[in-house]
């Protein structure tokens, strides 16, 4: 397997805050990997260091090439962030939505992309016209992933997508995630808090503990350690 | 009797559009500026003003016809606009929005203080390009002026409309006004959406000068008094509401005409008083305007 | 910084303030006395502008439209009107002593404030802001249309009126003959220094922290027990008395209004006034009221066009030329002192109690 993402020994500041010191991870192409661990660990930070949305240093790899800039040349570069609490714009309409994704795209092809997001959103074509605001809480997520997919990204990044969903709709969502993993071949890096769904979804896991990595290693021998799920994960 | 005071009241609803349109031209620039950078540009009407000097520079000393000179002007405005934007407003666009008004204000005084400079205060003449013919419709006279200035406004706004509503870079626009993390997130260039924002605003403004100037003489002082009538416009339609700018613009150039006529107590004098009062009144009742939707408080 | 050092500092600070304002007669001509009396008023018209703006978060593009209130109640007061004759207003003025009509002038201002106030309540943000700048725009037209009463476009004179304290004539103060911009200089900055306290204490206390809890979030301040109601109309009373005292002085100091004295070019230099001073803080201002009025002075002066290079010095004379310096020098001040004078005070204060401690401790 070729490595897609490296982060090695990626620092991160809010203003004179550090909330990441020494993070390193690597993220192959076609996996589904997790980053886990407590509120304030530093998983959204590990994320937006990523996006670019930090000031950060240290290298961060995307197959083999430095990523450097703001989030746009991210975005260029083919990293698509749904960042937490949705990031829709819920001003505007769900194709507007769906357009904005495909905004660095330079092809024809968009149309038919949001035509083929029914495959995964049946909803989702019919109700083009509809102010994203206007969506619930569940659909205003899949309409953020949706998103993130229209600018055919080679990397996924997701931020605690369970945050404030049903269990049914948290379960409707990672199992579209994975659906996309193995027919699409797509890598995605997710974030969650909830350890037990993330860790079902993925292949490998990081646990972070106040901006280091504590831990690694794949999600069955996470899962299976009994005093790794009570002391890192909460369960 | 009856028809004749019709026909009447019709020619001022219809030169009441004709300034209207004009308010509404510079009510959008602020809405869009207000939109994308969260103030209100107080030297709109300066950079009008000197644009339009711009345009009479070159049909008078340079001898070009009014419509060509008209084309030249909007691409200046735009550069002008857009300039401003990375040079003056970006540097302070962080942070107390207080600064960023202070800075527009600076903007007008050195922008009026240049106008003075170069062109001296002595009032201009720019000919209108629409001449001093009158139109006899059904017994209503209008002047072919005022028709050609409602033109020109409604012409610019479906324009604008269609470039907000139905390219790609109008798209990008408006994600970048309502959410610009989210859209810098997707790959805009946030800080050059709102460079073009304001090179949009720019253009605009002198639209509006250009069209106001032939009427009202061509003075360093001419657009300040457009200014705040474009702003009560603005607030009045509510500050974020594009078509909020642009019926209140008209309904506000309607109202003060009528007021004027056909309210003795009032005359020329307290119209504009009485104009604002109505605005306030209309502000108790819906505080953000008649299109703004009121504002979403985060505790 | 230490609270305790902080108040120290401020008690020094405004000892200092006090001394200087007194001594500074001694050393000036009575015509630059008279144009550091302009600076006292604006510094009470800053005071209050900033309670509204800088402490509790409201915007108000229409001061001068308060000042012109505390202007024409002194002016009537003193004058009279054709409406009322010398009798004057309801049978008080027309004849009243100049000074006595100072903290009239900011009562009536003041309850024009809290009238106002109430139905600003409904609005925030830009809505107030276009309904204070509406209310300044207009009143120059009212004026003018209520001709009997306000004395129309032409204004009312005081020049030469007995009520005048001091005039042609110079007046006697306790011992020391003072001629009219000397007297008008001690009158100005005693009333000044003397609100500049006021609103120290009122800043410091409850009051002051329930308006800064409007200003940091409505929301919060209300969950917090904090009457908003209360509390922004208090401020808008408050800061349109202090208005109504500058204004006072203004008729006083020109010894004439008319409706171009209140221009709404006032109201927009008092917000430049209270922004370059620093908002939501009180030592600044007495620079952001030199500003408003010097730098206009100053721009039009040799002093600038001679450190400019020679190709454009000629047409610095020319008209125009000063406002673009001034526009300008308006511009780099909120470049470089994004937290106004006094955010470079607050600066160089934490820098002084660091050095101290680094070298006690
Ligand atoms: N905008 C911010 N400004 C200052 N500190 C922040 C900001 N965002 C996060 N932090 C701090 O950085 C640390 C990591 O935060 P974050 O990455 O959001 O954690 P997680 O997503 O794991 O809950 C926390 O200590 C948090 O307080
Ligand atoms: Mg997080």
């Amino acid at each position: 397997m070729t490595t897609l993402l490296e982060l090695d020994q990626v620092e991160a500041h809010y203003g004179p805050v550090q909330a990441l010191r020494d993070v390193s991870l690597t993220v192959s192409e076609g996996e589904v990997v997790a980053v886990l661990g407590a509120n304030g660990a530093g998983k959204t930070t590990t994320l937006r260091a990523i996006s670019g949305t930090v000031s950060r240093s240290g290298s961060i790899e995307l197959a083999g090439k430095q990523i450097r800039g703001g989030p746009e040349a991210a975005a260029k570069a083919g990293i698509a962030h749904v960042p937490e609490g949705r990031g829709t714009f819920v001003e505007l309409s769900v194709t507007e939505n769906l357009k904005l994704g495909a905004y660095t795209r330079r092809d024809r092809q968009v149309k038919e992309d949001i035509a083929r997001m029914s495959e995964y959103f049946p909803w989702m074509v019919e109700r083009g016209g509809q102010r994203a605001g206007t969506l619930s809480g569940g659909e205003q997520q899949m309409l953020a992933l949706a998103r993130a997919l229209m600018g055919r990204p080679r990397l996924l990044l997701l931020d605690e997508p369970s945050l404030g969903l049903a269990p049914m709709i948290v379960r409707e969502f990672f199992r579209i995630v994975r659906e996309l993993n193995e027919k699409e071949g797509l890598t995605v890096l997710v974030v969650e808090q909830d350890a037990r769904i993330a860790l079902r979804s993925s292949s490998r896991a990081y646990v972070l503990e106040v901006g280091r990595v504590a831990l690694t290693g794949t999600s069955e021998q996470l899962q299976g350690d009994e005093s790794v799920r009570r002391s890192y994960l909460g369960y | 009797m009856v028809a004749a005071a019709f026909a009447d009241f019709m020619q001022q609803v219809v030169s009441g559009l004709a300034s209207g349109g004009v308010y509404a031209a510079l009510a959008l620039a602020l809405v869009i500026i207000h939109r994308s950078t969260g103030v209100i540009n107080f030297s709109q009407g300066e950079m009008a003003t000197l644009c339009t000097y711009i345009a009479w520079t070159l049909t008078v000393n340079h001898g070009w016809s009014y419509w060509p000179a008209f084309v030249a002007t909007v691409g200046f405005s735009f550069l002008f606009g857009v300039v401003t934007h990375r040079v003056v407003i970006r540097p302070v666009e962080r942070g107390n929005v207080l600064r960023v008004v202070i800075v527009t204000i600076g903007l007008l005084i050195a922008i009026n203080g240049f106008v003075v400079w170069q062109w001296s205060g002595e009032p201009q003449a720019l000919a209108s390009p629409f001449g001093t013919d009158t139109l006899d419709i059904g017994g209503v006279i209008v002047s072919v002026g005022d028709i050609g200035t409602i033109a020109v406004t409604i012409g610019i706004v479906i324009l604008l409309w269609l470039l907000f509503q139905f390219t790609k870079v109008g798209l990008a626009l408006r994600a970048a006004a309502v959410n610009p993390n989210e859209a810098r997130l997707v790959g805009v260039r946030v800080t050059w959406m709102l460079a073009l924002g304001w090179g949009l605003a720019a253009v605009l403004g002198a639209v509006a000068g250009m069209l106001t100037a032939p009427s009202v003489g061509l003075d360093p002082q001419m657009m300040q008094p457009i200014l705040i009538y474009a702003f009560a416009a603005a607030i009045l339609g509510g500050i974020d509401s594009p078509l909020g700018a642009v019926v209140g613009g008209l309904t506000l150039g309607v109202m003060l005409n009528l007021i004027g006529v056909y309210v003795d107590f009032v005359g020329a004098e307290l119209k504009l008083p009485v104009a604002l009062l109505v605005i306030l009144v209309v502000l108790l009742v819906k505080p953000s305007g008649l299109f703004g939707r009121p504002e979403v408080k985060r505790v | 910084m230490n609270p305790n050092l902080t108040r120290v500092t401020g008690f020094v600070g405004f000892a200092l303030l006090v001394v200087l304002v007194f001594l500074l007669p001694e050393w000036i001509s009575t015509f630059r006395a008279q144009q550091f009396a302009y600076v006292g008023i604006y510094l009470i018209a800053l005071l209050g502008l900033n309670i509204l703006t800088g402490y509790t978060g409201q915007i108000s593009l229409g001061h001068g439209a308060f000042m012109a209130i505390g202007g024409y109640t002194t002016a009537l007061l003193m004058a009279g009107n054709e409406q009322f004759g010398q009798e004057g207003l309801l049978g008080i003025g027309g004849g009243m002593k100049d000074v006595w009509t100072i903290p009239i002038a900011g009562l009536v201002a003041g309850l024009f404030g809290l009238a106002f106030g109430l139905p600003a309540l409904r609005l925030s943000g830009l809505y107030l802001a276009l309904a204070t700048f509406a209310i300044a725009v207009a009143l120059p037209s009212v004026v003018k249309r209520f001709e009997e009463f306000s004395g129309g476009g032409s204004g009312v004179n005081l020049f030469g009126l007995p009520e005048l304290t001091a005039g042609i004539i110079p007046v006697d103060i306790a011992g020391r003959e003072l001629v009219f911009n000397d007297w008008l200089y001690y009158l100005c900055w005693s009333i000044a220094l003397v609100l500049f306290g006021i609103a120290w204490l009122i800043l410091r206390g409850r009051t002051g922290r329930a308006f800064r809890a409007v200003r940091d979030s409505e929301t919060a301040a209300v969950s917090s027990g904090v009457s908003l109601a209360h509390y922004k109309t208090l401020a808008f009373g408050i800061s349109a008395a202090y208005a109504g005292v500058a204004g006072s002085l203004f008729a006083i100091a020109t010894t004439f209004v008319n409706p171009d004295t209140f221009p709404i070019a006032l109201s927009i230099f008092l917000l430049v006034g209270v922004v370059v001073g620093g908002l939501g803080g009180l030592s600044g201002l007495v620079v952001g009221a030199i500003f408003i009025q010097f730098l206009p002075l100053w721009a039009q002066g040799e002093g600038v066009a001679s450190r400019l290079p020679g190709f454009i010095v000629d047409r610095t004379k020319e008209p125009g030329a000063p406002a673009i310096i001034y526009g300008i020098v308006l511009i780099l001040l909120m470049f470089f002192l994004p937290n106004g004078v006094g955010g470079l005070f607050r600066r160089a204060g934490q820098t002084l109690t660091r050095w101290r401690y680094s070298r006690s401790g």
